[in-house]
């Protein structure tokens, strides 16, 4: 079966996702190399090129994690091709490195580096703005506006990095990559898959004396990446009238519905930045010539703020410029129609209508719904089996994935998080400055992400904490993509997957175990074990994530369970250790939603009536 | 043609991201610009989904507090924690069959009178209708088809804008084969279930 981004015809309108018109973009400019490591909100541009990759010669890969990525993409635009590298904004710090100096080299073909933002942080850490990144590198940025739009200017980024020989970062927001639009399908451009090196040591290996021949050369590119920005027909200035608005991104469209809906197209002049670095100074003093007061609309940090001050400070023009200001936008959070009709009228003296939401006083407090693990989750079953052993004695770092929901209570685990492989990395610092029992967590992805080199360092400084590996086969929380460890053959792709234990044991660890954590015993056993030994021991919990295991050939759903009330006495210890979403307590006690168990019989190993029965048997057994 | 705002809420798994999708693709055949968001958190299971479909010219694609014009809640929870999108105008059509968070097992808030809130909202908005989708959904073949007799009860009132046909064929040409036979009569179950609730009640205000 063709991939529907492919079969679709030239013309053809569409609804797509922006992360699929970020592909689709890809595909339109002839991409013949992609790469990425998985994470919310910008995962589904990479799927759509894993599935592609299967029914063409398009080149994918999924990377240890986002440097490597970068590094494997910008190998093939050094020769010749068109690549592309996709990841969320805190995988560009881990590209970063890479990035900077690539900046350096340049590249003879294409690459862009598509980078997904998330303010408010709808699933990440923090809600860095990765513009800076872009200033920092002294790299060209690209930012759609619509869905529609981010296919456009993802195919054209293409076109813009071979020009420059520059990578080209595209940067999206949640509101953008996790947007759906009409979208019109362009034309298929040819892959060129076959790429070619020209060596040329003194342009590409940056030690001091090219570098400093180098650094001048981007300078030079960014100086003709100014000169389209002046051009670019992504930088629109449209309307006429005494007040400017400055936007970008997704706050165009909430500046654009007010402004049209309020009937005030005849008072303002919208300066939309496609391209907001380098900025275009001629094109930014065009819009402000001649305006009463300007109002910048961007999401995160102030960058186009800075940047517009800049220009007009140089030009000596006075024209009051806001922003980011207390009685104006926050840098926090993510915007939405009513906070930028707040900021007009607040600015601009306005009265755009804005919805006045219903109160909802008297209304009952209503139950938090977080996040939790999955029914079956093996994860449950390691954290459930750490804490019967050590309690609330032992500091938890933790780590990125579906694991870092252990947090929540009853699990309570996990009291330091911060980035890809930091679990392991603090836990030394932990260990070493306080002298109690360290566990930290990781999963499997994340270790190969970046767990390797803390583990390493733990072994060397002798550090003394207990390492868990929580693996459950997959990349969970981001869709199931595989990584290093894991084995794709069932999908007819060859790969050669890494034996967790052995890299463990490669690496110097000398007490390593491994056990099934949805054993509660065994892992109970295996915990006090591990945690008896000094220096830095490995504990490896090792069960496929129920949810991906549905995905495999050969694997058969497991009988729910079921709650025997004859026997049940009501200590709920199933639910009170467990937190598992299956269960419900009633008037009439604990019940399993048959529907939700995925038969993991963890509940059932803690209940000390053996009160809890696979379904069938206690149809048979009354 | 005014943009019409849709605020879809639902529990991860109850399917609200294709609801909000078949939406899109009826709006779309119907020629009518499309723009969605949606937002599901961390979780891949058991945390709060959300949508947003807004049809007709516009640009922006997001609803912001009061804007809704309909609010479309597959779990009762739900559709009272996102009472701040509505107006005194917007139509809520919500499913009054309970899904507790995990929280209220272990002892946190207490799952709140349902009926007794929803009613108390009735009167703040322009029409609430309500109704126990999940039984209608397993009576269609499925409880996973509670979406698509959610996305019933709302095409009645999206009407002349999208017709019953257009979700039709949304539902033959996106949704999975073997569930289209169920899916069809979980989405008639929806309507009908509209048009008893307004008989019954000789309609809201």
């Amino acid at each position: 079966m063709t991939h529907p981004l492919l079969s679709a015809q030239t013309g053809q309108k569409a609804l797509l996702l922006g992360n699929e018109a970020i592909a689709r973009g890809a595909l339109e400019a002839g991409v013949a190399f992609a790469s990425a490591y998985p994470g919310t909100p910008s995962s589904e541009i990479a799927l759509q090129f894993f599935q592609i990759a299967r029914e063409t010669d398009l080149y994918f890969e999924y990377s240890a994690n986002e440097k490597v990525s970068l590094e494997v993409a910008a190998g093939a635009a050094m020769c010749g091709l068109r690549a592309i590298v996709s990841m969320k904004h805190v995988g560009l710090n881990v590209a970063s490195d890479a990035l900077m100096t690539l900046a350096y080299t340049g590249i003879p073909g294409a690459l862009v580096v598509a980078v997904a933002d998330d303010p408010f942080m709808y699933s990440s850490q923090n809600e860095q703005d990765s513009r800076y990144y872009a200033k920092l590198a002294s790299l060209p940025v690209l930012e759609p506006s619509s869905v529609a739009e981010a296919k456009d200017m993802a195919r054209y980024a293409f076109d813009l990095s071979e020009m420059l020989k520059l990578p080209v970062i595209l940067r999206t927001t949640t509101r953008i990559n996790h947007a759906s639009g009409v979208v019109e399908f362009g034309h298929l451009r040819a892959r060129n898959t076959a790429g070619s090196f020209q060596k040329a040591p003194f342009s590409y290996v940056c030690i001091p004396s090219v570098s400093r021949t180098l650094h001048p050369l981007l300078l030079k590119r960014m100086a003709q990446a100014e000169n389209i920005a002046e051009e670019s027909r992504w930088n629109i200035i449209e309307g006429e009238g005494p007040w400017g608005v400055a936007c970008n991104g997704a706050s165009y469209g909430y500046v654009s519905d007010a402004i049209a809906e309020g009937g005030f197209k005849n008072r303002f002049r919208i300066l939309r930045l496609g391209m907001s670095y380098p900025i275009s100074e001629k094109r930014v003093l065009q819009f402000l010539s001649g305006l009463e007061k300007v109002l910048v609309v961007e999401e995160g940090e102030p960058f186009m703020e800075e940047a517009i001050r800049c220009v007009a400070q140089q030009a000596g023009l006075t024209t009051p410029i806001a922003g980011k200001r207390t009685d104006l936008f926050s840098r926090l959070y993510e915007f939405d129609p009513a906070i930028v009709k707040n900021a007009l009228n607040h600015y601009f003296g306005l009265a755009l209508a804005i919805a006045k939401p219903i109160g909802t006083q008297g209304l009952p407090p209503l139950p938090d719904r977080p996040p939790n693990l999955c029914p079956g989750c093996p994860h449950r079953g390691a954290y459930t089996a750490i804490r019967e052993v050590l309690g609330d004695s032992a500091i938890y770092p933790t780590d990125i994935g579906c694991y870092t929901l252990g947090l929540h209570a009853p699990l309570n685990m996990g009291d330091f998080l911060i980035a890809m492989g930091a679990g392991v990395g603090s836990a030394g610092g932990f260990a070493k400055a306080t002298g109690r029992k360290v566990v930290a967590f990781i999963g499997d992805s994340t270790f190969f992400h970046s767990g390797l080199s803390p583990l390493a360092n733990a072994v060397y400084n002798r550090h003394d904490f207990l390492l868990v590996i929580l693996d459950n086969g997959t990349t969970g929380m981001t869709g199931h993509q595989p990584h290093p460890g894991v084995d794709v053959s069932h999908l007819n792709i060859e790969r050669s997957p890494i034996d967790m234990e052995s890299v463990v044991r490669g690496l110097g660890v000398q007490n390593v175990f491994t056990v099934n954590p949805l054993h509660f015993r065994k892992t109970v056993d295996a915990v006090k074990q591990a945690s008896a030994c000094t220096g830095p021991s490995v504990l490896i919990a090792k069960a496929l994530c129920p949810l991906y295991a549905k995905t495999l050939p050969g694997q058969k759903p497991k009988t729910p369970y079921v709650v025997r009330h004859d026997r049940c006495k009501d200590h709920r210890v199933c639910v009170d250790k467990t937190g598992c979403p299956a269960f419900s307590v009633t008037s009439a006690g604990v019940e399993i939603d048959a529907l939700r168990c995925a038969g993991c019989s963890l509940c059932a190993q803690l209940c000390p009536e053996k009160a809890i029965a696979p379904l069938a048997r206690e149809i048979k057994t009354p | 043609m005014k943009t019409l705002r849709v605020m879809i809420v639902a529990v991860g798994g109850q399917g609200n991201i294709l609801a909000a999708k078949l939406l899109g693709e009826a709006g779309l055949s119907r020629g009518l610009d499309v723009r969605m968001s949606e937002f599901h958190g961390m979780a891949q299971r058991g945390g709060v989904v959300e949508s947003m479909v807004l049809l007709g010219d516009g640009k922006g694609y997001c609803i912001a507090n009061g804007e809704a014009d309909f609010l479309v809640g597959f779990e009762p929870c739900e559709t009272l924690r996102a009472a701040g999108k509505c107006s005194p105008k917007t139509i809520v059509i919500t499913n009054t069959a309970p899904v507790p968070p995990f929280t209220v097992s272990l002892g946190g808030s207490p799952y709140p009178d349902v009926q007794g809130a929803l009613t108390a909202l009735a009167p703040r908005v322009g029409k609430l209708v309500s109704f126990d989708a999940t039984a209608l959904a397993q009576e269609a073949g499925s409880a996973v088809s509670v979406n698509i007799v959610m996305m019933g009860a709302l095409v009645a009132h999206l009407a002349p804008h999208l017709q019953k046909e257009d979700f039709l064929n949304a539902i033959r040409e996106k949704t999975k084969p073997a569930l289209i036979d169920v899916n069809l009569r979980a989405f008639e179950a929806g309507v009908f279930a509209v048009d008893q609730t307004t008989a019954r009640t000789g309609g809201f205000k």
